[in-house]
C-alpha cells in the first residue's frame, strides 16, 4: 500500500478514452442525422426536380405544382398564428401575472395538457365535431360578409374548409406560444415592475411599461417556433380540410398544405409521384428550418441580453 | 501509511495569468500543516495542485515539481487519478453523495473504482473509517441511511472518513469548517488532531485561531494586489508564525492589522 | 375615556371613489341574466349564452369603472378581462377534445373484444350488417396497440442511449467549444423539424439503403427516433447541468476516473429527472401520425416483427378508420372505432405523463432523515 507507483496504465486510462468517444460520437451522430435528413431528402428529391414537366402531377413541372400547395400551407400558418397569438399571450400572462400564485402551477399544467393530445386526436376532433358545429357560422359569414374575398360564398355544408384547418391548428400551437412567453414573462426583472407599481401604475400600465419590453423578442421568437409548427402540422389539416385547388376564400373546400399533400398521397404512391412528395417535403423542411432558425437566433441574442441584467 | 511532501519553485497558472508564483516549501509527514493569508492570495488554488485538482477547471496548468517522499506528482506519465488516490481531499462545503448511504459514502472510494470487496472486510473498513473519523457511535445504527440526512458537522466528518477508507498519504482540507457551527467545529480540529498520527494533514483556514489550535507548522499566503500573482511569504513553525513573525506583512496580518 | 371615533363609519380616504366589492359580482349576475334574455331571443344554446355574456360583463364592468374610478382604472379593468377570457377560451377546446373522446369513445372501448382482436377478416359487410341489424361492431385495436408499443420501443431503444451520450458530451466534456455550441444550436433546430418531414427522411434513407417501397415498422421507429431524440438531449443536459459539482470533486477527490463518475455520481444523482423527460419524450413520439404514415403502411393483422412487413399503430388506425372507413355506405362503425381507439392512445399518452411526475418524485435523491 505504502509504495503504490503513481504511473499505472491500461484498463482505467481506457475506460476514459472509450467514453468520452462514445460521448464525443453521440453528439457528431445528431449532427449527422441533421445533415443525413437534408442530403437524403435531396437525393429522392432530385429525379423529381428535373423531370420533364409533363411527367409531374398537373403536367406543368414541379413548381407549378408546388407553388399553390406552399401558399396554402403558409395561409393556415397565418390563420392559426393570427389567432392563436393573442390569445396565448393572453393565457401566458393570466398565469405570470394574474392568477393567484397558488394556482398558477397548476394552471400551467392544464394549458400544457393541450400539448400533451396527440394531434391525430385534433384532427378527428376537427373533422367529427368543429366543422359540424361552425358551418352555420360560415353560412352567416357567407351571406353578410360575402363581399369580402375571403368570405366569399357558397359557404362549405360541411365545414371543412382552410379556417377550420387554421383553427385546430391554432389550438396546437396555442401551447408551445403560452409556455414560452409565460417562461419569459416570469423572468421581468422584478425591480422594473416594482418601479413601475411604486410611481404608481396600474397593473395593466405596470405589464405594458415592464413586461411587455422586456419580453418582445422572446414573444416574437415564440410565436415563430408556432409558426414553424403550424407550417409542419400534418393531421389537423389532412383530416379537416377537404382540399382542392387553391381560392381565396377561406370558408369554401379548397386549398391545400405541403405535410396533408405529403401524408394523403404518399402511402399509395409509386414511382415518380414518391420523388415529387419527397421534393414536396424538402421545400417544407428548408422553410420550417429558416423559421426555426431565425427564432432560435433571436432566442440566442435574448439570452445573452438578459443575462447583463 | 504517511508521506512527505516537497515543492520545488511552483508556479501556478489559469490560461496566461500567474495565480501563485514560485512557492517552495517542504510538509514533514505525520504533521498539520496550515496555509492562511486574504482570500484570493491562492493558498486554496495551491493547496489544489497538491493532489492535481486544479485540472478540473480547464486552462488551469503548473510549472514547477511537488514531489511525494520523491516521486514529482507532474513527472511524465504520471496519472492524476492515481495521484488523487494517494492524496484525499476534503472540501469546503460536506458533499456527501445523495444517492448513497452512509455506509455506501464510506465505501465510495472503493466501490466506485469497482474494486472487489468482501462483505466482512467491507464491514471492518466502515468501522475502521468511522472510528477514525470520530462518527462511529453517532451513526452505527443507521448505516443505511441517506448520508445526507445527517447534520453539517456528521455530514462533514462522513466525508472526512470517505476519504481516509481509500488509506491515502496525505489528506487535504481545504476550509472544512467554514460551513459549520462552532461546536462541529470543535469536534473537527479534534479529529485533525487525531489524524496526524497515520495522515500527513494540510489544511486551509480562514480562522487564525484553528490555525494556531490544530497546526504544527504555518505558511502565510499573501497578494500584492488584485491581478498579482499569490506568493508564499513566510513558512515555519505555528508558535513562531504566531508570537516572532520573521516579515513585516506576516506580523500585521496574524495581529488583525490588515486582511 | 371620550369617544373620539366616528359615529358612523365613513370610507377611508383611500377607498373613496371606488366600486363597492360586490359591484363585480352584481355585474356578472346581470350579465347573465340578460345574456339569457338575449339568447332567448335568437335561439339558445350554452356555448353562445357564455360568450355574450362575457361581453355584457366586460361592457359593464368596464363602463362602470370607467364612470366610478376614471379612464386608467377602466383600462386595467379591460385588460384583466382580456386576460381571464382568453384563458377561458384556450380552456374550450381541451374540455371539448376530452369531453367529445370520452362520449364517442366509451361506447367503442367497452365494446367486447376491442382490445384483444385485430382488425383482421373484417370487412365492411360485418359493419353494413351491425347497422342493419344493431349487432355488436367487430374488430379492435390489438395490432394498432401492439404496433404503437413495438415502434415506440425501438424508437426509445435507439434515442436514449444516444440522447443521453450526447448531453453527456455537452456538460461533462463539451467545455463551451465550437462543436459543443454547434450541437446544442442543431439540437435545438432538430425539435423544430415538422414529425413528416422526419418520416419521409427514414423512408428515403431506407428506399436508398434497402431498396424502394421499404416500409416496415423499423422504418418507423427510425422517424420517430430522429423526433425524440432532440426532446431526450434537452431534458437530461438540463438535469445533469443541476448536479452539483461539488459531487463531482469529491469522487475525483477519492481517485475515481471521470467516466466512473460520470456513470456512478452523476447519472444515480440527475436519473429520476432524465427518465421522466425521457418518459415525457416518449409521450411526445407515442401519438405522432405522420411519420408512421408514410413509413410504416397500413396493417389489418397482427405483425410483430418490426424489420419486415406493414405495421398498424393507433394513431395510423385512428387516420384510416375516420378518413377510409371500412363500410364506406356504414361509416358509424367505423368512427366507433377510431374514438375507441383515441380514447386508448389519450389514455396512454396521460399515463405516460403521470408517471413522469411520479418518476421524478420517486426517484429523486433522498435527503430526510
Amino acid at each position: 500500500m505504502t509504495n503504490t507507483p503513481l504511473t499505472t496504465q491500461g484498463a482505467g486510462r481506457t475506460g476514459d478514452k472509450v467514453f468520452s468517444g462514445a460521448a464525443l460520437a453521440a453528439g457528431c451522430l445528431i449532427l449527422a442525422v441533421l445533415f443525413g435528413v437534408a442530403l437524403f431528402l435531396v437525393v429522392q428529391a432530385l429525379p423529381a426536380l428535373v423531370a420533364p414537366p409533363d411527367k409531374i402531377q398537373g403536367g406543368h413541372g414541379f413548381f407549378a405544382y408546388i407553388g399553390p400547395i406552399v401558399v396554402g400551407t403558409l395561409i393556415a400558418a397565418v390563420i392559426a398564428l393570427v389567432i392563436a397569438t393573442p390569445i396565448a399571450i393572453g393565457v401566458a400572462l393570466f398565469i405570470s401575472h394574474f392568477a393567484p400564485r397558488r394556482l398558477a402551477s397548476g394552471l400551467g399544467y392544464v394549458v400544457d395538457l393541450l400539448a400533451a393530445i396527440p394531434s391525430v386526436v385534433y384532427g378527428a376532433w376537427g373533422a367529427a365535431f368543429l366543422a359540424k358545429e361552425i358551418a352555420p357560422a360560415y353560412e352567416w359569414m357567407a351571406s353578410n360578409l360575402g363581399w369580402l374575398p375571403i368570405f366569399q360564398g357558397p359557404a362549405s355544408a360541411t365545414g371543412k374548409t382552410i379556417l377550420t384547418a387554421g383553427i385546430v391548428l391554432s389550438v396546437m400551437v396555442l401551447p408551445i406560444i403560452t409556455s414560452i412567453s409565460r417562461e419569459i414573462f416570469l423572468q421581468t426583472p422584478k425591480l422594473h415592475e416594482e418601479a413601475a407599481l411604486a410611481l404608481g401604475a396600474t397593473r395593466w400600465e405596470m405589464i405594458r411599461m415592464a413586461v411587455f419590453p422586456f419580453a418582445r423578442p422572446g414573444v416574437i421568437s415564440a410565436v415563430m417556433l408556432g409558426l414553424g409548427r403550424a407550417l409542419g402540422e400534418t393531421m389537423a389539416v389532412a383530416l379537416v380540410l377537404s382540399s382542392g385547388a387553391l381560392t381565396a376564400s377561406l370558408i369554401q373546400s379548397g386549398n391545400q398544405t405541403i405535410a396533408a399533400e405529403i401524408a394523403l398521397n404518399f402511402p399509395e404512391a409509386s414511382g415518380l409521384k414518391v420523388n415529387t412528395l419527397i421534393a414536396a417535403g424538402l421545400v417544407l423542411f428548408v422553410i420550417t428550418l429558416g423559421v426555426n432558425m431565425v427564432a432560435r437566433w433571436i432566442i440566442t441574442k435574448h439570452k445573452e441580453f438578459s443575462g447583463a441584467n | 501509511m504517511s508521506k512527505r511532501i516537497d515543492v520545488k519553485d511552483l508556479n501556478v497558472y489559469y490560461g496566461d495569468f500567474l495565480a501563485v508564483e514560485d512557492v517552495n516549501i517542504n510538509i514533514e509527514a505525520k504533521s498539520v500543516t496550515a496555509f492562511i493569508g486574504p482570500s484570493g492570495c491562492g493558498k486554496s488554488t495551491f493547496l489544489r495542485t497538491l493532489n492535481r485538482m486544479h485540472e478540473v477547471l480547464p486552462g488551469a496548468r503548473v510549472e514547477g515539481e511537488v514531489l511525494l517522499d520523491g516521486d514529482n506528482l507532474y513527472g511524465h506519465g504520471v496519472d492524476p487519478v492515481s495521484v488523487r488516490a494517494q492524496i484525499g481531499m476534503v472540501f469546503q462545503r460536506p458533499n456527501p453523495f445523495p444517492t448513497m448511504s452512509i455506509r455506501d459514502n464510506v465505501l465510495a472510494g472503493v466501490k466506485l473504482n469497482n474494486k472487489k470487496i468482501t462483505k466482512g472486510a467491507a464491514d471492518a473498513l466502515v468501522e475502521k473509517s468511522l472510528l477514525g473519523a470520530n462518527l462511529w457511535n453517532e451513526v452505527k445504527d443507521r448505516l443505511d441511511k441517506p448520508g445526507s440526512g445527517l447534520s453539517g458537522g456528521q455530514q462533514q466528518r462522513l466525508c472526512i472518513a470517505r476519504a481516509i477508507a481509500v488509506e491515502p498519504q496525505v489528506i487535504l482540507m481545504d476550509e472544512p469548517c467554514s460551513a459549520l457551527d462552532p461546536i462541529s467545529t470543535l469536534a473537527i480540529e479534534d479529529l485533525i488532531n487525531e489524524l496526524k498520527d497515520q495522515f500527513t494533514v494540510v489544511i486551509v483556514t480562514h480562522n487564525m485561531q484553528q490555525a494556531a489550535r490544530v497546526s504544527d507548522k504555518t505558511a502565510f499566503f499573501n497578494i500584492a494586489g488584485t491581478g498579482k500573482p499569490g506568493k508564499l511569504i513566510e513558512f515555519g513553525d505555528t508558535h513562531s508564525i504566531f508570537s516572532n513573525p520573521s516579515q513585516k506583512a506576516t506580523e500585521d496580518y496574524v495581529s488583525g492589522r490588515f486582511g | 375615556m371620550t369617544a373620539t371615533a366616528p359615529v358612523a363609519r365613513k370610507r377611508s380616504a383611500f377607498t373613496k371613489g371606488q366600486l363597492p366589492k360586490a359591484a363585480p359580482y352584481v355585474i356578472l349576475a346581470a350579465a347573465l341574466v340578460v345574456g339569457a334574455a338575449v339568447m332567448a331571443l335568437i335561439g339558445f344554446n350554452p356555448f353562445g349564452w357564455g360568450i355574450v355574456s362575457a361581453i355584457l360583463f366586460t361592457i359593464g364592468l368596464v363602463s362602470l369603472t370607467g364612470i366610478t374610478e376614471g379612464a386608467r382604472k377602466a383600462k386595467d379593468k379591460l385588460a384583466t378581462c382580456l386576460v381571464v377570457g382568453s384563458f377561458l377560451i384556450a380552456l374550450l377546446p381541451l374540455v371539448s377534445v376530452i369531453w367529445t373522446v370520452l362520449s364517442s369513445g366509451i361506447p367503442g372501448l367497452l365494446t367486447p373484444g376491442f382490445l384483444t382482436t385485430s382488425m383482421n377478416g373484417v370487412t365492411g359487410t360485418f359493419d353494413n350488417k351491425s347497422v342493419e341489424e344493431g349487432t355488436k361492431v367487430l374488430g379492435g385495436v390489438y395490432h394498432a396497440l401492439m404496433g404503437t408499443l413495438q415502434i415506440t420501443l425501438v424508437a426509445t431503444i435507439i434515442s436514449v442511449p444516444v440522447g443521453l451520450l450526447t448531453a453527456v458530451y455537452l456538460v461533462e466534456y463539451g467545455n463551451d467549444r465550437a462543436l459543443a455550441r454547434a450541437i446544442t444550436f442543431f439540437v435545438d433546430v432538430m425539435t423544430g423539424i415538422p414529425s413528416i418531414v422526419a418520416g419521409l427522411f427514414s423512408a428515403a434513407f431506407f428506399f436508398a439503403l434497402v431498396g424502394p417501397g421499404t416500409k416496415t415498422g423499423a422504418v418507423a421507429a427510425v422517424a420517430l427516433s430522429v423526433l425524440m431524440i432532440p426532446v431526450v438531449v434537452r431534458s437530461s443536459e438540463e438535469m445533469l447541468k443541476i448536479v452539483p459539482n461539488e459531487l463531482r470533486e469529491a469522487a475525483y477527490a477519492l481517485g475515481v476516473r471521470k467516466w466512473r463518475t460520470i456513470l456512478k455520481v452523476v447519472i444515480p444523482t440527475a436519473i429520476s429527472g432524465i427518465a421522466s423527460g425521457v418518459t415525457l419524450a416518449i409521450a411526445r413520439v407515442i401519438g405522432e401520425t405522420a411519420p408512421i404514415l408514410v413509413t410504416a403502411g397500413f396493417a389489418t393483422t397482427i405483425n410483430n416483427n418490426v424489420f419486415g412487413g406493414w405495421m398498424a399503430s393507433l394513431p395510423t388506425f385512428i387516420y384510416t378508420q375516420i378518413l377510409n372507413p371500412t363500410s364506406p355506405s356504414n361509416p358509424e362503425p367505423s368512427a366507433q372505432r377510431a374514438w375507441g381507439a383515441a380514447l386508448v392512445l389519450i389514455i396512454l399518452v396521460m399515463l405516460l405523463n403521470l408517471v413522469a411526475r411520479l418518476v421524478a418524485r420517486v426517484f429523486a435523491p433522498k435527503t430526510g432523515r
